[in-house]
C-alpha cells in the first residue's frame, strides 16, 4: 500500500497510507489461495467471512465484499486502519509461512473506503428490523457503544446513545490521531449510524448526568448498555511526576486530536509544544503519543520503554511508522524520577534494565541493574502506561457488580449483575482493542434482543 | 445546544448566566462544577455552578473576564447558545454536622460561596460568611449573602467597601475567639492558601474548593492532579474539595500557569479579531 515520504508526513497531521487503487486491490487479493480450510478467520476476533470478502475483491464486487465485511463488523474503514492484523488474521494466513501474508487489513480498508465514498442511497447498511417497541440507552460512543448500537437498530430497537463528551466517537476521536484515523471516517460512521435511527446525545455522564438507576426507572430505558471505556490514566508514581509539562497520554492526545491544538490559536486549546520529549510506554497509545509530539514540532523525541522492541505491545507497523519518522528509541530503561526546575521539566532519571525470567504474561520480566541510573534531558514527559477503570458511573450504580480492578464484571454474552444491563469493551476488559469493543457490543446486543424480546 | 435565559454585568470583569438546563438542574448540589463550551473549536473551561432551579430548569454560574473564552461568553446574550454544558460534576461540598462554619468567598469565589454557604445553613450549620475582594468594584453576590440571613463580613484590599483587610483578618479573629470548628474556603489559590495557614494554626479543619486547569472534568485526562497529603489527586473526580491543611498549593499555583504565554497569544489574537468595542 502507497505511503506518504516519512518526511513529509511527520510535518503534518493527514493520513499516512494512502490507501489501494482498485487495481492494487485487486492484485493483492488475488493473491490469496482462498483455502479450503481457511485459518485466517479464526484468527479475527469477530470471525469475518475473509476468505468471502476476499473473493468478491478478486471479481471486482466492491459491493458484495462490502456487505460481507459488514456482516460481522460495522466499521470496516475504522477496522482496516486500527486493527492490529499481524497478530490477528494476517499471521493466520498460510502464506504467513511463506513469507508475506495477504494484506486481509488493507484489503478491508480498501472495502470499508469505497463504501464511505459511495453516496447515502448506495451505502451498504443494514435495513432496520421490525420495531420492537424497546428502548435501549448505549452509553459511551466509542468502538463497543456503536458497535452495540447498531447491531440494536438492526434488530428493531430504539436506541439513545448517551456520550460524556461534546462530540461522539470515543477514542476514536479523542485519542486515535488524524494521522492514523481521519477523523472524518468516523464523523461518516457516525452519520450513518443516525440515518439508521439511533439518536445521539452529547454532553450526557451517565453518573453524574443520569445514573444508570435513572436511565432505566426515570427515563423509561428496558435495557442499558455500558460502553463507557477505562478513561482514567495511569501514572508511575515517581518523583516530580506534577511537573509542567508531564502529561498523560491521554490528555496530551486529547488536547491534540479531539480538541484540535494543533490548530491553536484557530483553535482555543492549546498543548505546551516541547523541544525534547519523552514518552514513557511501549504500546499503540505511546507510539501515537511521540508521533504527535514530533508532528508539534519536536526536535528529539524518544520513548523510554523497560523491556526491548520485541515485547513492545505496539503493532509493528506502528513501530516501523514511527523509527522512519525520526523517533528514537531507548530500550530496557525504567523511569525513576522527573526533574524539574521553578516549576517545569527539565530531564528524566530512568534505570537501565535486563530481561529475567517470562512472567505471568509470558514476556520476560524486566530487572533493574542496581546503580545504572543515568539522566536525560528533556522538558516534555508524555506518561503511556495505560489506564485503569473510571469510577463515576460504578460509583452511583451500587448493584453493579465489579472485579477487583473496578471493571464491570460480566458473563460471556455481556450480561452484568443486574438484569437488563449489559457491559463491553474496555471498561469490562481494560484496555485492548477496537474490534475487540466491537466485538463485545454486537455480542452483547444480540443477547439483549434475547433478553428484550424474551427469545 | 443550551439557551441562555439571563447575563448581568456584576462589575467591570465578573459577569453572572443563567442557562436552560432543565437535566442538569435537577441534579446539581452545592460545590459542584459544570464544563463549558462556547462554541466549535471552543475549549472546554470548568465553572462551579452559583445557582440554579430545579423547577425552572436554569443553572447559573459567575465568571471573571480574563482569557478568550470568557471574553466570548461575556458578549453572549439572552437567546444565544452555548454549544455544550456538561455536569454536574465533581463530589459535592459537605454540609451539615460541622457546627460553626466560617464560609470565605474570595472575589469569583463568592459565587462558590454562596450556594455553600445556603446548603450549609439549610443542614443546620452556623453559618459565618466572609467576602473579600481586591475592591469594591470585584465584590459579588454581597446582597445574597445578605438576604440569606448569616453572619456577614466584607472586606477589600483597599478598603472601598467594608473593612480595609484580607479575608484572613476576620478568620483569624474567629479562629483566636475560639468562634468555629470549620472553615470553608473558595477564591484564587494563594488565597486559600493563606486561610489554611491561618487556620492550620489553631486546628480548625479546612475544606477548600480548588480549581486546576480541566480538559475533560470526568476523570479522563489527569490535567487536574493535585498533590494532596503527598497523594496525587484528580480535581475533578477526587474533588474539588481537599483538606485545606494537606493540599501543596505551590504546585496548584505552578499548573494553573502552564498556558499563561498560550492564554496571553489566544486574547491577543481574540482582541485583534473582536468586533464588540472600537480600536484604540
Amino acid at each position: 500500500m502507497p505511503e506518504r515520504d516519512a518526511r513529509e508526513r511527520a510535518g503534518d497531521f493527514s493520513e499516512v497510507g494512502l490507501g489501494y487503487s482498485e487495481e492494487q486491490a485487486r492484485e493483492e487479493a488475488e493473491r490469496c489461495l482462498q483455502c479450503r480450510n481457511p485459518t485466517c478467520i479464526e484468527g479475527c476476533p469477530v470471525n469475518i467471512d475473509i476468505k468471502a470478502f476476499i473473493a468478491a475483491v478478486q471479481r471486482g464486487d466492491w459491493a458484495d465484499g462490502v456487505s460481507l465485511l459488514k456482516e460481522r463488523n460495522p466499521l470496516p474503514a475504522v477496522c482496516g486502519r486500527v486493527c492490529p492484523q499481524e497478530d490477528q488474521c494476517e499471521v493466520a494466513c498460510v502464506l504467513a509461512k511463506k513469507g508475506e501474508p495477504v494484506a486481509i487489513g488493507r484489503l478491508e480498508r480498501f472495502l470499508g473506503d469505497f463504501d464511505l465514498a459511495c453516496d447515502a442511497r448506495h451505502r451498504c447498511v443494514a435495513v432496520p428490523g421490525e420495531p420492537t417497541g424497546k428502548r435501549v440507552a448505549v452509553v459511551g460512543s466509542g468502538p463497543a457503544g456503536l458497535a452495540c448500537a447498531g447491531e440494536l437498530a438492526r434488530l428493531g430497537h430504539a436506541v439513545t446513545i448517551f456520550e460524556s463528551l461534546h462530540e461522539p466517537g470515543g477514542v476514536l476521536v479523542y485519542g486515535i490521531p488524524e494521522f492514523r484515523l481521519p477523523k472524518s471516517i468516523v464523523a461518516e460512521e457516525i452519520d450513518a449510524l443516525r440515518g439508521f435511527g439511533v439518536e445521539i446525545v452529547t454532553d450526557a455522564v451517565i453518573g453524574a448526568t443520569h445514573t444508570l438507576g435513572e436511565l432505566r426507572e426515570e427515563l423509561g430505558y428496558d435495557a442499558v448498555f455500558l460502553g463507557n471505556g477505562a478513561g482514567l490514566p495511569v501514572f508511575l508514581g515517581i518523583p516530580g511526576e506534577n511537573f509542567n509539562g508531564v502529561y498523560s497520554a491521554n490528555e496530551f492526545l486529547t488536547r491534540v486530536n479531539l480538541m484540535r491544538a494543533y490548530e491553536f490559536p484557530r483553535a482555543d486549546t492549546p498543548v505546551w509544544r516541547g523541544r525534547k520529549v519523552a514518552v514513557i510506554g511501549g504500546g499503540n497509545v505511546a507510539m501515537d503519543s511521540a508521533r504527535t509530539a514530533l508532528r508539534l514540532g519536536a526536535e528529539d523525541v524518544f520513548l523510554v520503554y523497560r523491556r526491548t522492541e520485541d515485547e513492545m505491545p505496539a503493532r509493528r507497523e506502528e513501530v516501523h511508522h514511527a523509527r522512519e519518522e525520526g523517533v528514537r528509541f531507548e530500550m530496557l530503561c525504567s523511569p525513576v524520577e522527573v526533574l524539574g526546575q521553578d516549576g517545569w521539566v527539565t530531564g528524566l532519571v530512568a534505570q537501565r534494565m535486563e530481561l529475567g525470567e517470562p512472567d505471568e504474561s509470558g514476556r520476560r520480566a524486566p530487572v533493574c541493574i542496581m546503580g545504572s541510573e543515568f539522566t536525560v534531558d528533556c522538558d516534555t514527559v508524555v506518561v503511556a502506561v495505560g489506564t485503569r477503570a473510571n469510577p463515576l458511573l460504578s460509583a452511583t450504580a451500587p448493584d453493579l457488580g465489579l472485579t477487583g480492578r473496578g471493571y464491570v464484571e460480566t458473563d460471556e454474552d455481556g450480561a452484568t449483575s443486574i438484569p437488563g444491563v449489559y457491559a463491553g469493551g474496555d471498561c469490562v476488559t481494560g484496555s485492548a482493542t477496537v474490534i475487540l469493543a466491537m466485538g463485545a457490543g454486537v455480542r452483547a446486543a444480540r443477547a439483549m434482543d434475547g433478553w428484550l424480546t424474551g427469545a | 445546544m443550551f439557551r441562555i435565559l439571563h447575563t448581568r454585568q456584576l462589575s467591570d470583569a465578573v459577569f453572572e448566566m443563567g442557562v436552560e438546563a432543565p437535566t442538569i438542574a435537577r441534579k446539581v448540589r452545592a460545590g459542584q462544577f459544570l464544563m463549558l463550551r462556547v462554541g466549535a473549536g471552543g475549549e472546554r473551561i470548568p465553572l462551579t455552578f452559583s445557582d440554579w432551579s430545579a423547577e425552572e430548569g436554569w443553572v447559573r454560574f459567575i465568571f471573571m473576564r480574563v482569557g478568550k473564552t470568557t471574553h466570548a461568553l461575556s458578549h453572549m446574550a439572552p437567546g444565544d447558545s452555548l454549544a455544550d454544558l456538561v455536569g454536574p460534576l465533581g463530589n459535592p461540598t459537605h454540609a451539615g454536622g460541622l457546627g460553626r462554619v466560617a464560609v470565605v468567598g474570595g472575589g469569583v469565589g463568592a459565587a462558590v460561596a454562596y450556594p455553600v454557604a445556603r446548603a450549609m445553613v439549610e443542614a443546620g450549620d452556623d453559618v459565618t460568611a466572609i467576602l473579600g475582594a481586591r475592591n469594591a468594584g470585584l465584590l459579588v453576590l454581597e446582597d445574597e449573602f445578605r438576604a440569606m440571613g448569616v453572619k456577614l463580613e466584607v472586606v477589600t484590599d483597599d478598603g472601598s467597601a467594608g473593612r480595609k483587610a484580607l479575608v484572613t483578618a476576620p478568620l483569624k479573629e474567629l479562629c483566636e475567639a475560639g468562634a468555629i470548628d470549620h472553615a470553608f474556603a473558595v477564591g484564587p489559590a494563594i488565597m486559600m492558601r493563606f486561610c489554611a495557614d491561618t487556620t492550620a494554626e489553631f486546628g480548625v479543619p479546612t475544606t477548600v474548593s480548588l480549581n486546576p486547569i480541566m480538559v475533560d472534568g470526568t476523570g479522563m485526562c489527569g490535567s487536574c492532579r493535585v498533590t494532596v497529603g503527598g497523594k496525587t489527586r484528580f480535581g475533578c473526580v477526587d474533588g474539588p474539595d481537599f483538606d485545606g491543611h494537606a493540599v501543596d498549593f505551590a504546585e496548584l499555583m505552578s499548573r494553573q500557569r502552564i498556558y499563561a504565554e498560550e492564554e496571553r497569544v489566544s486574547a491577543a489574537a481574540y482582541e485583534e479579531e473582536c468586533t464588540c468595542r472600537p480600536k484604540e
